[in-house]
């Protein structure tokens, strides 16, 4: 499960070989710099630490800087931990490109989903809406019943109902890779993905 | 919005003639059955171009049969091997919808 971060520049649509629009996620993935392997030795488990999106020192925290002078790199914005057991051996320092992603593969991207604010049930939860007519008139988009009577005389845990929405992080498998533009480290994905422009995205093999 | 620019820049097609909507268009379609492919002409009015950059799309609109048949094709489609402008017409807006409501000789453009 090798992987590499990155973040949404936007949406778009390009042709396929066959001719067919296809839309697509275009990303700016990498170049992500190895920060740390975790070993069962050491850490206890196994693990590739990648750094991304290059930040001024005078940016970076002291614990983190410790990081990023052991490695022998420039100070990065984002660390985050990645599986590599299935590929070649990976050092400290090494880069990571876009162009690990084969066009045609499947990957999931894992990445912090638009914040929507307080909603009710009806866009939160997918329930219907109430009827317009038949004598109603604020009822329209209420939740309808959360429970029985005396008993259980209590709300169950866990009832569907208005609160904050959004800002989830969300993983999403299956994911076409339609395109690698490893020259610019650009990966188009087809569809749709989580958060906004330029939200960090972790794209796992 | 500039990146999205240039990454589908060398997909555009610069091989496509003026045209607006009042325009007739012959549309050579490239159609691909199993693993023979042929061209087929759609021929009819333009009523609308929409978008810009690589989503840009028009609508032709035809009567097949006394049926009105409007395709939608994407501007820039590989698939499209030929668009020829037919004729130009006079027309005095850019989508003409009131197209769909006018049959016969109502629904006819003037010729620039």
């Amino acid at each position: 499960m090798a992987g590499i971060l990155g973040h949404k520049i936007g949406m778009t649509q390009i042709f396929d070989e066959a001719g067919l629009m296809v839309p697509v996620t275009i990303i700016q993935a990498g170049p992500c710099v190895v920060t740390q392997v975790k070993t069962q030795e050491t850490d206890g488990y196994e693990a590739v630490q990648l750094g991304y999106d290059v930040i001024k020192e005078k940016n970076t925290v002291k614990p983190r800087k410790g990081i990023f002078d052991k490695a022998g790199t420039t100070p990065r914005r984002y660390l985050v931990e990645f599986d590599f057991s299935d590929t070649d051996e990976v050092k400290v320092g090494d880069e990571i490109k876009a162009d690990i992603l084969t066009e045609g593969s499947m990957v999931r991207v894992s990445g912090v989903s638009k914040g929507k604010g307080f909603q009710g049930t009806i866009k939160r939860h997918n329930f219907s809406m109430a009827n317009k007519t038949h004598g109603q008139s604020d009822r329209m988009r209420a939740p309808g019943s959360i429970g029985q009577s005396a008993w259980p005389s209590r709300v169950f845990k866990g009832m569907r109902m208005a609160g904050r929405m959004g800002g989830d992080r969300i993983t999403l498998k299956n994911v076409r890779v339609v395109k690698v533009d490893a020259e610019n480290n650009l990966v188009f994905l087809k569809g749709a993905l989580p958060g906004a422009k330029n939200t960090l995205l972790e794209i796992r093999k | 919005m500039d990146m999205l620019h240039t990454v589908t820049a060398n997909q555009l097609r610069s091989d496509i003639p003026e045209f607006r909507a009042g325009d007739t268009l012959a549309v050579h379609v490239r159609v691909i059955e199993g693993d023979k492919e042929r061209v087929q002409v759609f021929q009819g009015v333009c009523i609308k171009r929409k978008g810009g950059g690589i989503n840009e799309t028009f609508t032709v609109r035809k009567i097949s049969n006394g049926v009105g048949v409007e395709r939608i094709f994407p501007l820039h489609s590989p698939r499209l091997s030929k668009i020829e402008v037919v004729r130009r017409g006079r027309i005095r807006r850019a989508k003409l919808y009131y197209l769909r409501d006018l049959k016969g000789k109502a629904a006819r453009i003037k010729e620039i």
